[in-house]
């Protein structure tokens, strides 16, 4: 976290499995305070990742987590699953929260929706093209956040399909891993060029993208969209990959402070 | 992942509540076959308009056919649902509340939505439709089911994720109509959060394109080796289909609602077929709980329409490997649909029946109806209308005459065994 901050990440989302998934690290709730400090001491926001579905016996656990995050200063939770919200009204009225339901979150009249009810942040589809993001941040009267760099997830499901591919065919359970970074990835039949990156955890089986995103060179007309905010997946790379990438987002996005209009037009189809 | 927090609780306390009969809700991908889902006891249909909809290639309604619908399952009391149940994009937004109107004026009794910008303007633009809460929220715990309660939805159709215990606290919990699937094809993610169509053919799963990528075939590699030796055993992440004909008790006791049969793409006989199943047990358990037996022939009755393998998806635990594919997709079913009866001369025992697929004298067939009637017999002589004797019946929808071993009634199905 620290290190993501130098390379110029002005706000970081953090977070544990049990309430948030696809975090490329977990930092347990007793440590929340000192992430949280130590990202305000440098200048960057903390917000704390809940994106999980939960499912009933999981509810119980929210009231006292959220109590936690309020307490350890985060500046906002992030979830898509209503639950989270019922608590939060109840618990910690005050803890601003961005909506974040991941493939769904496809238009502006949801993110009001969602706005109306609270969320001072919602979160763009990476689905949605250059065009459609700009008409949703007109549109929406709120922050939004899109992701600009990284993988995304396109397959999420609550079955451990590893673990079961792997008792078909009469393998130990063993030989794979759970986790992100075991190195794992699918090629579908008749497409041998793409590798979909796969991995199995305690929520279930992710699939991720063949492809990263990269805005980088979109990155002038975003910012002229008035976006708020620029998300760089760091999951399932390196930590030198994604200070290197930070570092040159950060570059771009304060050149175009500097000076708004020298930026040409240079747009990504 | 499965909830465990109930498990102390008893199964059942005290004397037996009375029980609140489930509304049997069934898929039709046609005019024709939201007709055959109502005379074989769906109680409820939902079909898809041409717009909104994540069945895009399904044979969709017009809203003159929606009326022609409503007014033909008002015959039997029942109702017709339509399923607007895309994530919109900006484009998708603005035909929306006039859409949502024709709905409404053509008599639809409620629609599927996904999208809480479908939802409010629902609200706003066509009070009278009701709004229930699609798969595709992926709702799975009773305090989200408690906001869309709040937030005035009168249903919610949970995620498939979601066990029967948990279906029983959030029936405890919640004063709100839950409906659930209970038989078809399961997507194998969480319903919504899967976007591999839009990667492999740039169609968007979550706007009706999606092409069912989880069904194809997969390597798995673990740093750059194949897990698999050889191209075959490969990986999928293809669910066997849902089928809970042997757990009706169990949901009507947890208190579901609607209990839903996914299909708007199967035929009628698949659709006939497995609405009387469902129609039959849950008649049966109502009538008489304690003496409710599990017939084997309502079974039977599944696997004549379709020979997909089963599994009861997540109700009792986490499917498993036992619960996926990854050998052959699917056998053909051992019976085809061969013909729908338009007439019966009681007189003579002659039936009329419209041809569906070709048939000849001496073939095994069968003729079933509604409320499990059901029989054997082989195909005699056959004739064309005008009494022509014919060596096989092979135009589609000719009109055939043939002797029936026991009466039959209109729109009977007349269904050929397969060698």
């Amino acid at each position: 976290m620290q290190r993501y901050i130098e390379a110029g990440a002005s706000a970081v989302l953090i977070g544990e499995s049990r309430f948030g998934m696809r975090q490329p690290g977990d930092i347990p709730a007793d440590r929340l305070p000192q992430a949280v400090s130590l990202a305000h001491k440098s200048g960057a926001k903390a917000y704390v990742n809940m994106n999980k579905l939960f499912r009933n016996d999981e509810l119980t656990a929210l009231p006292d987590y959220l109590i936690r995050v309020q307490q350890a200063g985060a500046d906002a939770v992030v979830f898509g699953d209503p639950a989270v919200l019922m608590n939060l009204r109840q618990h910690t009225p005050d803890l601003p929260w961005h909506w974040n339901a991941e493939m769904t979150g496809t238009n502006s009249a949801t993110a009001s929706y969602w706005g109306r009810r609270g969320a001072v942040r919602a979160v763009a589809a990476r689905e949605l093209n250059e065009e459609e993001i700009v008409d949703l941040k007109d549109k929406a009267q709120m922050e939004v956040q899109i992701q600009v760099h990284g993988m995304t997830n396109i397959y999420y499901s609550q079955r451990n399909l590893l673990q079961s591919y792997l008792e078909h065919l009469g393998r130990e359970v063993t030989l794979i891993r759970k986790g992100p970074d075991q190195g794992l990835y699918l090629v579908e039949v008749e497409r041998p060029e793409e590798k979909f990156p796969v991995y199995e955890d305690d929520n279930g089986t992710h699939v991720m993208s063949p492809d990263d995103i990269c805005l980088l060179e979109a990155l002038p007309e975003l910012l002229n969209a008035d976006i708020d905010s620029f998300y760089i997946e760091a999951l399932l790379k390196t930590d030198e990959y994604n200070e290197t990438v930070l570092r040159s987002y950060r570059k771009a996005v304060d050149k175009w402070h500097a000076d708004p209009d020298a930026t040409g037009s240079n747009s990504r189809g | 992942m499965v909830s465990t927090a109930l498990q102390d609780k008893p199964r059942t306390t005290g004397k037996r509540q009375r029980l609140a009969k489930p509304e049997l809700l069934a898929p039709a991908g046609s005019l024709e076959k939201l007709k055959f889902a109502v005379h074989y006891g769906a109680d409820a249909v939902y079909i898809g308009g041409q717009k909104y909809g994540l069945r895009s290639n399904a044979d969709n309604f017009s809203i003159e056919e929606m009326r022609q619908g409503v007014e033909f399952a008002a015959k039997y009391g029942a109702k017709v649902f339509v399923a607007t149940n895309i994530y919109a994009h900006q484009e998708d937004l603005a035909g929306v509340a006039d859409y949502l109107r024709e709905l409404e004026d053509a008599g639809i009794s409620a629609i599927i939505a996904a999208d809480p910008a479908i939802v409010e303007i629902a609200q706003k633009a066509a009070p009278k439709l009701e709004v229930h809460l699609s798969t595709q929220q992926s709702t799975m715990n009773w305090q989200a089911v408690q906001f869309w309660k709040e937030e005035g939805l009168p249903r919610v159709v949970l995620a498939r994720e979601a066990t029967m215990d948990e279906i029983r606290e959030m029936k405890a919990r919640v004063d709100i109509e839950l409906e659930v699937f209970i038989h078809g094809a399961m997507c194998s993610s969480v319903s919504g959060r899967c976007v591999l169509s839009n990667h492999f053919t740039d169609r968007d799963s979550n706007r009706g394109g999606c092409c069912q990528s989880c069904r194809w075939k997969y390597n798995l590699h673990a740093d750059e080796t194949s897990i698999a030796e050889v191209d075959q055993n490969l990986f999928t992440m293809s669910s066997k289909d849902l089928c809970m004909i042997q757990h009706i008790p169990d949901l009507i006791d947890a208190g579901v609602d609607s209990f839903k049969i996914e299909g708007r793409m199967k035929s009628i006989h698949y659709v006939a077929s497995v609405v009387n199943a469902y129609r039959q047990a849950i008649d049966s358990y109502m009538a008489d709980p304690e003496g409710y037996v599990l017939r084997p022939e309502w079974v039977a009755e599944i696997g004549k329409a379709a020979n997909r393998p089963l599994n009861t998806g997540f109700f009792y635990s986490v499917p498993g490997a036992e619960e996926h594919i990854y050998e052959a997709e699917e056998k053909p079913a051992p019976y085809d649909f061969a013909a729908v009866v338009t007439d019966y001369d009681a007189a003579e025992g002659i039936a009329t029946v419209q041809q569906r697929s070709p048939f000849r004298p001496g073939m095994e067939v069968e003729f079933i109806g509604p409320d499990g009637r059901q029989f054997a017999q082989q195909v005699g002589e056959i004739t064309d209308e005008d009494g022509n004797a014919l060596s096989v019946a092979r135009h589609p929808l000719q009109k055939i005459r043939l002797k029936t071993a026991q009466p039959v009634m209109p729109l009977d199905l007349m269904r050929k065994r397969l060698q």
